[in-house]
């Protein structure tokens, strides 16, 4: 993974750069001492690292807006941070750049229960958006794994998703406005707490566009009413196939779950040994979770049995009271933790079409053979957006490339099949180079033009996205 | 000029020598006019892909409308976002299109819970205004690579490319349906009550409300469900007026398709406007409208229907939202423009889009400014 040479010119003047941003900043907001910018080198793709010139923590937008013209007028690119629980290195610092942390603006500035909507500063985490409304009985619903650290500014930067977004949607089904700061430091409201755009639909395509277009400092989301109850059952089955095979039947008989959770051997078997969640001896299991009143669920959820009982399965457990249902989801949601116990991984985040799944899984667990590291599968089935955790030793001299050689092809192998790189995380530096296996030069042109029009020096994030050979003639503007 | 293949109409833009009025089905005339060579994109026809288990639809554009929705039925499906047919409301012939709709970006009542059309866009194909055919997003619900140009060509009326294909998610089509009626008089009263219900956990899928005729929430699902909801809704509600359920099947469609189709405006003179506010600012809005009005999307979707050649969008003053001139004679169309006016700073990076898509100004020129 290259990063593109940093600006020497920029690093010559990091004192008067640095003395220019404190001069537009409340004091303390800028960091730039080595031993503390340290902590901003990486995120949560700590294989990469690399120190940036300085940090900048805001606590307004006016103050965001007077950062970024300064970066602006002394051209030095901006990396964008929320809280830094990217996995595809979307706020991995350049040397020369500035980073920019909107973790201090975390403020609610609005609810409103009638018109369904809060406005968040966009430094807020993702929990504490629920947490700010669940007393009056409603929810925000993107649910990232990382939802207790990951900030709102993020997940609007990388379109996050979660569990339950096979019924509610992923970030931009659920974001209604911002409030934007441009490179050049003009602050623009985008959207609000209408639906639809008057015109272009410009709040679609920053949701999404990976802190490359303009800094959220604020945002409008939908807020729903929390439906009465939810269940899960664990489904168990003896391969992968039969598995896949009914995720489809589900879904096709017409019932919504919130969510359809896949495990296979590896994951559950490391789950097992982490978190004692009790869960069966099978080659895979289902965690199906479907919404409602009681006898609602139960409805639902009897289908669901009609529907698994075509396909043999190991076993069909039902939860009967919240502890049950509780320890039905104990094992997935400790799944990363457990796979890190044991092993260094690397999370891969391909989409695949649902009907795939069963090829998918066999063909990863040949190309798993041939490299000789193994893979642990958990994912979003009812969605097709697969997590394939490859294990490797990071003290093993090579393993490392290994792995990111098994990834970029189990990656390649998603596309093959009519899905894409990344469902969820964001292309980041870990997918930026693969961008040509799924993009035509062309397409990838078009989406260049829009950053063009958004920030015509390309000093927002950079060296992400796009693959530095194709982005190097804008860049160098 | 009529285009059979997207290799034809990437020819056909790279040829063109002036401006091109693109052209799906031509349902939807809104915009102000175009003068230029009429492009077609009729010839490009069919379903591509259909898998439902996959919940996935791939039509190209000039797909008729009605055909994808017959072929999603048939397979106990449906596009969830209710894209509604204009025709009556615009006094329009033609077939609706695929890309005509995601170029309108048309979503109907179920747009306050299934989301709007772009939220069921998947990916999109298209030829740009240099001739080059682009792509982007795909046929998979979770796809975060790149950016999102997929919503920027929802609702960009052809005047950033044109659109050769869109694949959508679909969802199941529900066993029941019911519609709780409330007797309630006034924007105000509509308005609280359609919040109520909305914040209910009880999965409304439409909130609207027809002066003289009520406010109406719908519900969907599995026919025990239905029941239980609606029986649960009607309780809820009771306090803000007299309550019926409407549970017949055909009857709950007829509703729907009258909300849809804004159907009480049918056949009468005037000009009409869509106004997307916050739901609670409409009550203070409709008064000024001086005309007729009907609410859709528990009151933040308004339609207004005002005599010949008013501006409307003046007359409301400032709004917390936008209102699109979506029906008016030729004059007011001249006079008065289509699209709410962006402040400066959007104004330019709209610009700055067309420009960077369409750098000779051939797709739909002037048509969104």
């Amino acid at each position: 993974m290259d990063l593109p040479i940093a600006d020497r010119s920029v690093l010559e003047r990091k004192a008067e750069i640095v003395a220019r941003l404190r001069a537009a900043m409340a004091d303390g907001a800028v960091i730039d001492d080595p031993a503390e910018t340290r902590a901003y080198e990486c995120d949560a793709l700590a294989a990469y690292r690399c120190a940036p010139l300085a940090v900048v923590l805001p606590g307004s937008t006016a103050e965001v807006a007077a950062v970024l013209k300064v970066c602006h007028e002394e051209r030095v690119p901006v990396v964008p941070r929320g809280a830094g629980t990217s996995l595809a290195g979307g706020a991995l610092p350049t040397a020369d750049s500035v980073i920019l942390g909107v973790a201090r603006m975390n403020r609610v500035l609005d609810v409103d229960y009638d018109n369904r909507f809060i406005r968040v500063e966009a430094g807020r985490t993702n929990l504490s958006v629920t947490g700010a409304v669940e007393e009056e009985g409603f929810f925000y619903a993107p649910d990232p794994s990382s939802q207790l650290a990951c900030a709102i500014a993020g997940n609007i930067a990388m379109n996050s998703g979660g569990a339950h977004c096979l019924k509610y949607g992923v970030t931009t089904n659920n974001l209604m406005g911002v409030t934007l700061v441009t490179m050049e430091g003009t602050v623009v409201e985008i959207g609000g707490a209408h639906l639809d755009a008057g015109g272009y639909d410009l709040l679609g395509v920053i949701c999404g566009s990976e802190g490359q277009l303009g800094v959220v400092t604020e945002a409008v989301l939908r807020i729903l009413p929390k439906p009465e109850g939810a269940r899960p059952v664990l489904i168990a089955f003896g391969s992968n196939e039969v598995a896949g095979a009914c995720v489809a039947d589900i879904i096709k008989a017409g019932v919504l779950p919130v969510a359809i959770e896949f495990m296979d051997r590896p994951c559950i078997h490391a789950c097992e040994a982490f978190a004692h969640a009790g869960y069966p001896d099978c080659e895979a299991l289902l965690i199906v979770e479907v919404e409602g009143a009681e006898a609602e669920i139960d409805e639902q959820l009897g289908l669901i049995r009609q529907i698994a009982a075509r396909h043999d399965p190991v076993e069909f457990r039902e939860s009967r009271s919240a502890e049950e249902a509780q320890k039905i989801w104990l094992g997935r949601k400790s799944a990363f933790g457990a796979v890190g116990q044991i092993n260094d991984y690397m999370c891969l985040d391909g989409t695949i079409p649902v009907s795939a799944l069963p090829k998918v899984l066999k063909r990863i667990g040949e190309m798993s053979r041939d490299f000789g590291l193994d893979v642990a599968n958990v994912f979003h089935a009812g969605d097709g957006n697969m997590h394939p955790l490859i294990l490797y030793d990071a003290n093993k001299p090579g393993d490392l490339e290994t792995c990111e050689a098994l990834g970029a092809e189990i990656l390649k192998l998603c596309v093959e099949v009519g899905g894409c790189l990344t469902g969820e995380h964001g292309v980041g530096i870990e997918k930026r180079d693969l961008m040509e296996v799924q993009y035509s030069a062309a397409d990838m042109e078009a989406q260049m033009r829009v950053k063009d029009v958004f920030d015509p020096c390309w000093l927002l994030n950079p060296a992400k996205v796009f693959p530095l050979h194709m982005s190097a003639g804008r860049r160098a503007r | 000029m009529r285009v059979s293949s997207e290799e034809e109409l990437a020819e056909a833009v790279r040829g063109a020598a002036g401006p091109l009025v693109v052209r799906g089905g031509g349902t939807r005339p809104v915009g102000a006019s175009v003068a230029g060579e009429v492009l077609e994109t009729s010839g490009l026809d069919g379903i591509t892909l259909y898998e439902p288990g996959a919940l996935t639809v791939v039509a190209k554009a000039g797909t008729p409308l009605a055909a994808l929705e017959a072929a999603l039925a048939a397979e106990g499906q449906r596009l969830a976002f209710e894209p509604a047919d204009w025709r009556g409301l615009l006094g329009t012939e033609g077939e609706p299109t695929v890309g005509g709709m995601v170029a309108a970006n048309v979503s109907g009542p179920r747009r306050v819970q299934a989301g709007a059309c772009r939220d069921a866009l998947l990916g999109v194909r298209f030829v740009d205004g240099t001739g080059a055919v682009v792509k982007n997003g795909g046929r998979v619900m979770k796809n975060v690579t790149g950016y999102d140009l997929v919503k920027l060509m929802a609702g960009s009326w052809g005047t950033l490319g044109v659109l050769t294909e869109a694949a959508f998610k679909v969802l199941p089509a529900p066993e029941a349906a019911a519609t709780v009626v409330i007797g309630v008089e006034g924007a105000d009263a509509a308005v609280r009550v359609l919040s109520a219900a909305l914040g209910t956990p009880f999965d409304v899928t439409g909130a609207a409300f027809l002066p003289g005729e009520g406010a109406l929430v719908r519900i969907e699902g599995f026919a025990a469900s239905v029941a239980y909801r609606a029986e649960r809704l009607a309780a809820a509600l009771g306090a803000h007026g007299p309550v019926a359920v409407e549970r017949d099947a055909e009857r709950v469609a007829a509703l729907w398709r009258r909300v849809r189709e804004v159907a009480p405006f049918h056949g009468k003179a005037g000009e009409v406007w869509r106004i997307s506010v916050r739901p609670s600012d409409a009550p203070g809005l409709v008064v000024r409208i001086g005309g007729e009005w009907m609410l859709d999307w528990g009151g933040g979707l308004v339609w207004a229907l005002v005599s010949e050649g008013s501006d409307l969008r003046a007359a409301l003053g400032p709004l917390r939202g936008h209102a699109t001139l979506v029906r008016a004679a030729a004059a007011t169309r001249a006079r008065v423009a289509t699209f709410a006016p962006e402040p400066a700073a959007l104004a330019a990076i709209s610009a700055g889009l067309r420009a960077r898509f369409d750098p000779r100004g051939i797709l739909n020129p002037g048509l969104m400014g």
